[in-house]
């Protein structure tokens, strides 16, 4: 693996940045070209900004996933396939958390945030889990500009956006055009790092981590397998519907 | 029809909060649900930040079981207190800004037309009287000429509840307020006639208190709208604050004034009567059959 040495200048740093900091795009950052991704504001080969997400969450305290409407909800075949990629992404990070935005309205009089992040107050969610790196996909762009803003103004949070449109500047780390084969791409390279920097996924396959109200709704549980779709179930997705048989469900590596 | 989009994609359900999985597996998504179910279904909307003993709120809850289809019902609203509640419910709300209300809901029922043809997509206007009846009073009045395909329901409460108690067009004659020291000079304005006189071809008054009716009223005015053209209910929904109502006399009060001057009124035309006839059920509209000549 290319060590990278973080000689350039940052742009966009983490924050906390105080109330009201520039954006990233008044800074003079523009979304990456095709190919391309953004490492702390400068454009890169997409691999380098990959590899720097991972690092990230590889190391940072209470790392987080966080997975938007477009990837949540059963929209089509596509929406179901990438939901898949995710957890696929999810499997490759030891100890990560998953916490979701279902949608983007309102939360008075206040959110649960062990159980959700909101776009409107999204440092609540940061702040009360201590996430010191996260990843932000499918999410609607406008709302994710919003919301990367908040956190590098309030939050010593690292950011990531895998972004289905042309990237986000105001994330530390952002790639652009990702499908459901780009994501897959970028969990190889999640597994790649993880591998050379000699960090274990339980062999259980229990690597993602409940915060304590999840862990409550399940009982318990502490950590659960990203990968353990069920088939079927009254009234929720069926996972076989979609085409995906229980051997496509099996842990890579 | 694949409702598909109203539930999680595979492998997601258990990170979900609770208020979303029963949403998914108990709400009315999908459903023929009925204000007499209440307690057996997730409702659209149940947490707001609106005032303890809110009619409007109550009126937007009863609004929201009665859409024909929930899941693609979109609302649209402005400023005021009923926008808090509105869009905290699980269905999209869009916010335009004060007044534009109807303008935006007309260009989103043409786009959802061109999207989706002839699935139904309804779009529901709830605003109050002073978004509709003054500042968008012009947006309102226009889309009911051009005949827009969408439902627009006043929340009346006579005053400019949200901040601080100004008259509006709906407020009495003579009311005086905390922004109206001396009283109102003129008329309550006649929403209802210029509905009428502006083509809408569904007319209705309603006050909260028998939601059967609400119910109905609802229903009729989506369905209506979804065929044939513009419906406008409007709704009296007390502002218990400015109108220092006691909370536990707020549907007393509702019932006092149906029966002084927000007596139950439905108009149709003709096309409305013949759609919900011939298209959707409604026995009551069918033609009545000829009666046979008595032999003589």
């Amino acid at each position: 693996m290319e060590v990278t040495q973080d000689t350039e200048e940052r742009i966009v740093e983490p924050g906390p940045a105080g109330f009201h900091p520039p954006s990233a795009a008044e800074l003079g950052v523009l979304p990456p070209k095709s190919g391309f991704g953004l490492r702390f504001g400068h454009e890169v080969q997409e691999e380098l900004a990959m590899e720097e997400m991972a690092r990230s969450m590889l190391t940072r305290k209470n790392a987080t996933i966080f997975p938007g409407p477009l990837v949540l909800w059963n929209w089509n075949d596509h929406a179901a396939d990438k939901a898949k990629a995710v957890l696929e992404l999810a499997a490759q990070l030891p100890e990560v958390m998953i916490i979701p935005m279902p949608d983007y309205r309102p939360k008075y009089p206040k959110i649960e945030p062990e159980e959700m992040i909101n776009p409107n107050h999204p440092n609540l969610t940061i702040w009360g889990n201590k996430i010191e790196a996260c990843i932000f996909i499918g999410v609607h762009c406008h709302y994710a500009n919003l919301t990367l803003k908040m956190i590098r103004a309030g939050t010593n949070c690292w950011t990531s956006a895998i972004c289905a449109e042309q990237g986000h500047e105001d994330a530390m780390f952002t790639v652009r055009d990702s499908d459901a084969v780009k994501i897959r791409r970028i969990a190889q390279v999640f597994k790649r790092v993880r591998e050379e920097m000699g960090i274990q996924v339980p062999e259980n396959g229990e690597n993602v981590r409940f915060t304590g109200l999840q862990s409550q709704v399940h009982g318990g549980k502490s950590h659960t397998n990203p990968l353990d779709i069920p088939l079927g179930g009254p009234g929720g997705a069926n996972a076989e519907a979609f085409g995906h048989r229980p051997e496509d469900m099996k842990r890579e590596g | 029809m694949s409702l598909n989009y109203v539930e999680f994609t595979p492998g997601f359900d258990r990170w979900m909060p609770k208020e979303y999985r029963d949403m998914v597996h108990h709400g009315p998504f999908g459903k023929k649900t009925s204000v007499s179910q209440v307690g057996t279904f997730k409702e659209i909307l149940e947490e707001h930040p609106m005032c303890a003993g809110c009619a409007m709120t109550l009126f937007i809850r009863l609004a929201m079981i009665a859409f024909p289809n929930p899941e693609d019902t979109i609302t649209v609203g402005t400023a005021g207190c009923g926008r808090l509640a509105i869009s905290q419910a699980a269905i999209p709300f869009v916010y335009g800004n004060y007044g534009d209300q109807n303008g935006v809901a007309s260009g989103l029922t043409r786009g959802l037309k061109l999207r989706f043809g002839d699935k139904p997509k309804d779009v529901v206007v709830m605003a109050g009287d002073g978004g509709m009846a003054d500042i968008g009073f012009a947006q309102t009045l226009h889309s009911w000429f051009r005949k827009e395909k969408f439902t627009t329901i006043m929340l009346d409460n006579e005053v400019y509840g949200n901040t601080g108690g100004q008259e509006s067009g709906m407020t009495n004659k003579g009311q005086v307020l905390k922004m109206a020291p001396v009283g109102k000079k003129f008329e309550k304005m006649d929403m209802l006639g210029m509905a009428k006189v502006a083509g809408c071809a569904y007319v209705a008054t309603v006050v909260p208190n028998n939601p059967r009716r609400v119910e109905s009223v609802i229903k009729k005015a989506v369905l209506i709208a979804r065929e044939v053209g513009p419906t406008y209910i409007q709704a009296y929904t007390s502002c218990n604050i400015e109108y220092a109502i006691p909370t536990d006399k707020v549907m007393e009060d509702a019932k006092d004034v149906e029966n002084d001057r927000y007596k139950f009124s439905e108009y149709l035309s003709d096309d409305a009567r013949q759609c919900l006839g011939e298209l959707y059920g409604y026995k009551e509209y069918l033609p009545k059959p000829e009666k046979t000549l008595a032999k003589s």
